[in-house]
C-alpha cells in the first residue's frame, strides 16, 4: 500500500469562508437569506432591465398613448393590449418603467455610497491614525455636519450645485449632482466609524510591531489597520445603503432628484401620487412596493449582518 | 463643569460663523444676483445702482460681516420669487412648522423611548420581535410613502381626515398663528404628525434598544444583579439612566432632524409652513430663501444641541468635576 | 438540626449549548464550604472557576444551565430554583465580588445611593437607618472620612479604593457566603495585599464563608485555608491548603506547582513536568548552528541617558495652557551586551513607556538612547534602519500582537522581508523552519493567530522576532497574559534564546518572582523615576530604596509550595 500523502496546503479562501461562523450564522438565518434573495433578485433585474423589460419606456416610438391608464393584467378599451402592471397616463408600460427606474435608484444609491466610503475611510483613517490638528479639523467638520441631518445636506448642496449649473444642462447632470450631495451627506458615518476603529487599532500591539520595524504610515494604514477595520464599514454600508436610495427617492419624489427625462423610482412614485385621487392606484403602488422592497431588503441584511458581525451581541 | 459648557458655547458660535459661510457664499456666488433680480430688461445704472446698494462693489470680508449684521436683525433680502422680504414670508410660516415638529417630536421621543425599554427588556419576547420587526419596515418606509399612505387610507378611503393644509387657524399675540385652537386645525394636524413622527420614532427605539442591550451587558449590572437588586430597580433605575447618556445625544439630532424633515411631510401635506417654502426655493434657486432657511434651521439646531449638551452635565457626574490627567 | 456546612456543592456539570454540540464548561465539580473558612478555587483558564461561582449565583451567561448535580446552602437546595427565589437569595445570604472594580460599580450613581439601595432591598430599615449602616460599612472596610465618601461618585475612587466599596456593598445585608472571583487580579501588588488583609478580616470578625477564584497560587498559598483546584471543568484535588501545596497528589497540582516562580529562590530552568501533552520542544541548539557571530561591544550595548516623556493631560489652544503629565522623568541606565536587564514597577511606573521610547516607537522629550554607541534618536535613515534589524520586540498581549487578518507566515516574514535581511526567494523557507524550531511545526504557516493558544501565539511572537536574526530583545511584560504553565515554558524559552544566542534582553514586569528568575540587574521604577538599581540577587537580598523594600514585602509569600524539582541555582 502506498503511503498517502499528507494534506498540507491552506485552505483556500472560499474554503475558509465556507466553514466560517459567519457563514454558518447566514445559511441558519431564514431573515438572512430572504432579504438577501430579494436583493439580488432586484439587482439582478435592474441590470438586465433592458433584456427583461417588455418595452423601453424612454423610446417614443414603442409608446402609443392609447395605452393610457390601462388597469393591470387587463386588456386596453382600445389597443387590446394588456400590461402585467398596468399603464401610465403616457401609455408607458409601468413594469418597464420600475425596471429602468430601479436602474437609476440602484446606480444612484451605491455611487453615493462607493463616494461616501472612500471618503470616509481615508478621512477617518488619517484622523484616527496622526490624531493632532487634522484630527481636530475632520472631526469637527464632521461634528457640524452631523449636526444637520444628512437629507437636508443632500438638499442644499443639491439646491447649490443645481445653481452652479447652466440651466440647458441641469436636467443631464442631475443624477451625478445627486450621488454628490447624497455622498457628501453621508460621509461622516464613514469617518467615525474608521476612525474609532483605527484608534481601537492603532493602540494593538501588531501596529507597534510594524512601527518597530519603520514600515510608514500608509503601509501600516492600509495594510494593517484598514483590513481590520472593514467589518463595521461593511454593516455601515449596507445600512447607508437603504438610506441612500431612501434619499435619493425623496429628492426626487420631491422635485430636486432625478429629472423626469430618467425617472427614478422617487420619480415614478412623485408622478404616480398625481393618479391616487382618481382612481389609477396602480401608476403609484408598483414603484412604491418596489422601493419599499428594496430599501427592506438591504435594510434587513444590514441588520442581519450588524449582529453577525458584532461579536458581543452572541 | 463650566469650561465644558463655555467650550460647547464656543463651538455653536463657530458653527453659526461656518452657515453664515455657506449662506453668504450662495448668496454670493451661486448665479449672479443682479441678474436674477432685474431680469433681462435693465440698464447699466440699474445695476450699477443695485450692485451699491447690496454691498457688491466692497471686498468680500467686508461683504461677510455686512451679511452677519443684517441676519442678526432679521433682514435676508427679498426673495427672487415673490419679492417679498424673506424675513416677512419665513415669520409668516414659522408657526406651522414648529407647531408640527413640537408635535411629532413629542409622540416620536415618548414612544420612542418606551417601545425601546420594552423591546430590550423584553428581547426574546414575541412582543418585542414583533415590534421589531416591524419597526425594519418603519426604518425602510420613506416619510413621503407613510404619508400618501396615510393620506390613501384616511382621507381617500375613509374620508375621516382632511388630505392638505393646516385647517383653520386662530392668531395669537400678532404674529402667531395656531392650529391647536379649532377642530378643524387638530383633525388637520394628525395625520401630519404621525407621519413626521413615526420614522423618528422608530428611529429612537432602535437606538434606545440596542443603547441598553449595551448596557445590560456591563460589569456593573451583573453586581447588581449579584447583590439581589430586583429585575425592575435594575432595568429602570440603574440601566435605563446610563442608556440616557449616550441617547439624550442622539435624541438632540433626532428633533433637529424633525424640522429637516418637515420639509417632506410638508410637501405631501401640503401644509404650509417653512419646509415646502424651501423646496419651492431650491426648485426655482431662490437664493435669498434658501440662505435665510439655513441661518433659522441652524440657530435652531445649534439651541437644540447647547440644550443637550446641559442636560448631560445634569445625568454624568463624570462631566461635572473638571479633573486634570484622567486618560 | 442545623448543618455545619454554609455550602454544600455535589457532583455539580454545568453545559452550554455550542454550534458544535454541548460543551461542558464544569463536570461533576464537588466542593464544600464551612463558616470561617476561606476556600480557594484554582485554575488555569477554562478550567471552569469562574462558572461555577456563577452557577452557585444563578448568574450564568447566555444559555448555559446545571446540567447535573446539586448546590445546597445550610441545608437546603438552591440549584434548580425559580429566579424569584434565587433573586431573594443573591446578596442577603450569598453574595459576589467582581475582578474588575472600575466596571463594577454603576458611574451615575453615588456611592452612598448604591449602597442604600441595596440595602433597604434586603433588610427592614428607613433611608436614614440605610445611610448609617452605609457609613459604617465603609468604616468598616476601611475608608476613611466615610461621610463624605457617601456622597461621591465611583470616578472619584482609586482602584483600591473601588474594590473595597465593591466590598462593602457585597456585606450590605451580612451574608454568610461571598463569592470572589479574582478581586484582586486587576489591583497592584500593593493594594491586593490590602484587599486580600481586609478579607481575612471579615472571614475571622463574622465566621463567613468566602470561596476565592484565582489564578495565582501566591494568593492562595498566603490567603486560603483549603483549596480545590481544577483543569478543564473536572475538580483533580483539594483538601486544606498546606497539604496539597506542600504535598500535591496530583501529576496536573505537581506541574502547577512546579510552574510558579518563586520569589525567594533563583532556578536555572522551569522544571517541565507536563501534564495533558501541552509540552513542546525549542531547537535552540540548532538555531544557534547559523546564528552570526557579532563582536561584543567594548562599552554597554544599549544606553538610556536622562530619558523624559511627557504625555498631555489637558489640552488647550495656547500652549502655555496645557497641562502634561510626566510619566518618565530623568531615567538613565546601560544594558550590557548579553545580560539581561530587568525594569520592575507598579501600573503607570513608565516602564513601558520606557521600553517603547528605547525601541524607537514613542519620540523622547528629553534624554538620549544610545545603541553599539551609536546615538539613535534623531539618527539618518541609515543608522535607523541598521538598528531595526538588531533589535526586536515581544509584547505582552499575544491576542493583540499578531494582526489577526494576516496569515501567520505574512506575520513572520513581515520584519525579514521589509528590512532586506533576508532574500525574498529564501522567506519562506526561513519562515517554515523558524516556526518548525519553536516548536509549532511548519504547517503553522498557513493558518490565522485566532486557530492559536496564548502561548502558541507568543511562539509565533518569538519566531517573528527571531527572523531578523537581532542582537536585542525587548520582552515588555511577554508572559503577563499566561497560564502559569505556559508562562514557565516561554519563559525557559527566552533563556535558552539568552544563553545559546548570547541575546542582549529588556525584561519589562510587573512580577518580581518572575524578575528574579529571569534578569541578571533590576532597576525599580516608581512614578516615573529609577528609585534603585542593583544585581538581581542583591536587590532581593537587601533591598536598599524604602519602596523596593515595601514591594518585596508585600509579595504574597510562597513557602508553602512544594519545592520538588526545583534546582536551586
Amino acid at each position: 500500500m502506498t503511503e498517502t500523502p499528507i494534506e498540507t496546503r491552506a485552505p483556500g479562501r472560499w474554503a475558509r469562508f465556507r466553514d466560517s461562523d459567519f457563514f454558518y450564522a447566514f445559511k441558519r438565518s431564514p431573515v438572512a437569506l430572504v432579504s438577501f434573495a430579494v436583493v439580488m433578485l432586484l439587482v439582478l433585474s435592474s441590470v438586465f432591465a433592458p433584456l427583461i423589460a417588455p418595452t423601453n419606456p424612454f423610446d417614443p416610438a414603442s409608446l402609443n398613448l392609447m395605452n393610457g391608464f390601462t388597469p393591470p393584467m387587463e386588456p386596453n378599451a382600445f389597443t387590446q393590449e394588456s400590461f402585467l402592471m398596468g399603464t401610465d397616463d403616457q401609455g408607458r408600460d409601468v413594469f418597464s418603467t420600475i425596471l429602468y427606474g430601479m436602474r437609476i435608484s440602484l446606480f444612484v444609491g451605491l455611487s453615493a455610497v462607493l463616494f461616501a466610503m472612500v471618503l470616509g475611510i481615508v478621512l477617518g483613517l488619517i484622523s484616527g491614525y496622526f490624531g493632532g490638528w487634522t484630527e481636530t479639523i475632520i472631526m469637527r467638520i464632521a461634528d457640524v455636519q452631523l449636526t444637520f441631518p444628512s437629507i437636508l445636506v443632500a438638499m442644499l448642496i443639491f439646491g447649490i450645485a443645481k445653481g452652479f449649473t447652466p440651466v440647458e444642462y441641469r436636467d443631464q447632470m442631475a443624477i451625478w449632482v445627486l450621488i454628490l450631495a447624497i455622498g457628501l451627506s453621508d460621509w461622516v458615518q464613514f469617518a467615525r466609524v474608521v476612525r474609532g476603529a483605527t484608534l481601537v487599532e492603532k493602540s494593538k500591539d501588531y501596529v507597534a510591531a510594524a512601527q518597530l520595524i519603520g514600515r510608514s504610515p500608509w503601509a501600516i494604514m492600509i495594510r494593517h489597520i484598514l483590513p481590520n477595520a472593514l467589518s463595521p464599514v461593511l454593516v455601515i454600508a449596507t445600512i447607508s445603503l437603504a438610506l441612500a436610495i431612501i434619499a435619493e427617492a425623496t429628492l426626487s419624489f420631491l422635485g430636486v432628484g432625478a429629472p423626469p427625462t430618467q425617472p427614478s423610482l422617487g420619480t415614478l412614485i412623485r408622478i404616480g401620487q398625481g393618479f391616487l385621487f382618481s382612481g389609477e392606484w396602480w401608476i403609484l403602488f408598483f414603484p412604491a412596493c418596489t422601493l419599499l422592497a428594496l430599501a427592506l431588503g438591504v435594510n434587513l441584511l444590514g441588520d442581519w449582518l450588524r449582529d453577525a458581525l458584532n461579536p458581543r451581541l452572541k | 463643569m463650566l469650561s465644558f459648557i463655555i467650550r460647547r458655547i464656543g463651538q455653536s458660535v463657530l458653527v453659526l460663523l461656518i452657515t453664515g459661510l455657506i449662506a453668504f457664499s450662495m448668496f454670493r456666488f451661486v448665479g449672479d444676483p443682479i441678474d436674477n433680480m432685474l431680469g433681462q430688461e435693465r440698464t447699466l445704472e440699474d445695476v450699477e445702482r443695485l450692485r451699491a446698494q447690496l454691498g457688491l462693489d466692497q471686498p468680500f470680508p467686508v461683504q461677510y460681516f455686512k451679511f452677519l449684521e443684517n441676519a442678526a436683525q432679521g433682514n435676508f433680502g427679498v426673495s427672487y420669487r415673490q419679492g417679498r422680504p424673506v424675513a416677512e414670508i419665513l415669520l409668516e410660516r414659522a408657526p406651522a412648522t414648529l407647531e408640527l415638529a413640537i408635535v411629532s417630536g413629542l409622540l416620536a421621543v415618548a414612544f420612542g423611548i418606551a417601545l425601546g425599554v420594552f423591546t430590550a427588556i423584553r428581547r426574546n419576547g414575541v412582543a418585542a420581535n414583533v415590534i421589531m420587526a416591524t419597526s425594519l419596515i418603519g426604518v425602510s418606509l420613506p416619510t413621503f410613502l407613510i404619508g400618501i399612505l396615510l393620506i390613501y387610507l384616511f382621507s381617500v378611503e375613509l374620508g375621516w381626515l382632511p388630505s392638505f393644509g393646516r385647517g383653520d387657524t386662530v392668531a395669537l399675540g400678532g404674529w402667531w398663528t395656531t392650529g391647536f385652537l379649532t377642530e378643524s386645525g387638530l383633525k388637520a394636524l394628525v395625520l401630519p404628525a404621525i407621519t413626521l413622527g413615526l420614522y423618528q420614532m422608530t428611529l429612537i427605539m432602535r437606538l434606545v434598544r440596542s443603547e441598553m442591550l449595551e448596557v445590560l451587558r456591563q460589569d456593573y449590572i451583573r453586581f447588581a444583579r449579584a447583590r439581589g437588586l430586583k429585575e425592575r430597580t435594575v432595568n429602570f433605575r440603574h440601566a435605563l439612566k446610563n442608556t440616557m447618556v449616550p441617547v439624550v445625544t442622539v435624541i438632540g439630532l433626532q428633533l433637529g432632524a424633525i424640522i429637516a424633515f418637515a420639509i417632506i411631510t410638508e410637501t405631501v401635506f401640503q401644509w404650509p409652513g417653512v419646509g415646502l417654502l424651501f423646496i419651492n426655493a431650491i426648485q426655482f434657486v431662490d437664493i435669498p430663501v434658501m440662505a435665510a432657511y439655513l441661518m433659522l434651521i441652524s440657530v435652531m439646531f445649534v439651541g437644540i444641541n447647547l440644550i443637550v449638551d446641559i442636560l448631560y452635565v445634569f445625568i454624568d457626574p463624570r462631566l461635572r468635576v473638571d479633573r486634570a490627567g484622567g486618560h | 438540626m442545623m448543618t455545619d456546612t454554609l455550602l454544600d456543592i455535589e457532583d455539580l456539570s454545568v453545559t452550554f449549548p455550542t454550534r458544535r454540540g454541548p460543551f461542558i464548561a464544569v463536570r461533576d465539580a464537588t466542593l464544600n464550604l464551612s463558616p470561617g473558612e476561606i476556600h480557594g478555587l484554582v485554575g488555569e483558564s477554562g478550567a471552569g472557576k469562574s462558572t461555577i461561582g456563577a452557577a452557585i449565583m444563578g448568574l450564568l451567561e447566555g444559555a448555559g444551565h446545571i446540567s447535573g448535580g446539586t448546590v445546597h446552602f445550610r441545608g437546603d437546595a438552591i440549584s434548580g430554583r425559580d429566579r424569584a427565589a434565587m433573586r431573594a437569595l443573591r446578596g442577603k445570604k450569598i453574595s459576589m465580588i467582581f475582578q474588575d472594580p472600575l466596571t463594577s460599580l454603576n458611574p451615575l450613581f453615588t456611592v452612598g445611593a448604591q449602597l442604600v439601595e441595596t440595602i433597604t432591598e434586603h433588610l427592614d430599615l428607613t433611608e436614614a437607618q440605610a445611610r448609617d449602616r452605609a457609613r459604617d460599612l465603609l468604616d468598616r472596610v476601611g475608608i476613611p472620612d466615610p461621610d463624605t465618601r457617601l456622597d461621591q461618585y465611583p470616578h472619584q475612587f482609586s482602584g483600591g479604593m473601588r474594590q473595597r466599596v465593591v466590598i462593602a456593598l457585597a456585606l450590605c445585608s451580612e451574608p454568610d457566603v461571598i463569592i470572589a472571583d479574582e478581586p484582586t487580579t486587576a489591583l497592584d501588588v500593593s493594594i491586593q495585599k490590602q484587599i486580600l488583609d481586609l478579607i481575612r478580616s471579615l472571614v475571622d470578625e463574622r465566621q463567613v464563608g468566602v470561596i476565592l477564584i484565582t489564578h495565582d497560587m501566591g494568593v492562595i498559598a498566603e490567603t486560603t485555608d483549603s483549596v480545590t483546584v481544577m483543569y478543564m471543568g473536572e475538580v483533580v484535588e483539594h483538601g486544606a491548603t498546606a497539604q496539597v501545596l506542600g504535598h500535591p497528589e496530583h501529576e496536573y497540582t505537581r506541574s502547577l506547582i512546579a510552574a510558579v516562580p518563586r520569589p525567594d529562590r533563583k532556578v536555572e530552568r522551569f522544571p517541565q513536568i507536563s501534564y495533558g501533552g501541552r509540552e513542546t520542544r525549542f531547537a535552540v541548539e540548532e538555531l544557534a548552528k547559523d546564528w552570526p557571530e557579532t563582536p561584543a561591544p567594548d562599552g554597554p550595548l544599549v544606553e538610556a541617558r536622562g530619558l523624559e516623556k511627557r504625555f498631555l493631560a489637558k489640552g488647550a489652544i495656547l500652549p502655555g495652557m496645557r497641562q502634561y503629565f510626566t510619566a518618565v522623568d530623568d531615567v538613565s541606565f546601560d544594558i550590557r551586551p548579553g545580560e539581561v536587564f530587568g525594569l520592575v514597577g507598579e501600573s503607570g511606573s513608565g516602564k513601558s513607556t520606557i521600553a517603547r521610547m528605547i525601541a524607537g516607537l514613542y519620540p523622547l522629550d528629553g534624554g538620549e538612547v544610545l545603541f553599539d554607541g551609536q546615538r539613535v534618536s534623531g539618527a539618518d535613515t541609515a543608522t535607523l534602519t541598521s538598528f531595526r534589524r538588531q533589535i526586536q520586540m515581544i509584547f505582552q498581549d499575544p491576542f493583540s500582537s499578531l494582526n489577526p487578518r494576516h496569515r501567520v507566515d505574512r506575520i513572520v516574514a513581515e520584519p525579514a522581508l521589509h528590512l532586506g535581511v533576508i532574500p525574498e526567494a529564501e522567506v519562506a523557507d526561513r519562515v517554515r523552519d523558524l516556526l518548525e524550531k519553536v516548536g509549532l511545526g511548519a504547517d503553522a504557516a498557513v493558518k490565522y493567530p485566532h486557530e492559536f493558544s496564548g502561548g502558541q501565539r507568543q511562539r509565533i511572537s518569538i519566531a517573528r522576532a527571531l527572523a531578523t536574526q537581532p542582537r536585542f530583545l525587548i520582552c515588555d511584560e511577554p508572559t503577563s497574559a499566561l497560564d502559569v504553565s505556559i508562562q514557565a515554558q516561554i519563559l525557559n524559552m527566552l533563556k535558552d534564546l539568552q544563553e545559546h544566542l548570547g541575546l542582549t534582553m529588556l525584561f519589562i514586569s510587573h512580577d518580581l518572582p518572575v524578575v528574579r528568575q529571569m534578569c541578571d540587574r533590576v532597576g525599580v521604577l516608581k512614578d516615573g523615576r529609577l528609585v534603585e538599581l542593583q544585581d538581581t540577587e542583591t536587590l532581593f537580598a537587601a533591598p536598599e530604596d524604602p519602596y523596593t523594600q515595601e514591594l518585596l514585602r508585600l509579595m504574597p509569600k510562597t513557602d508553602l509550595l512544594s519545592t520538588e524539582g526545583l534546582a536551586e541555582l
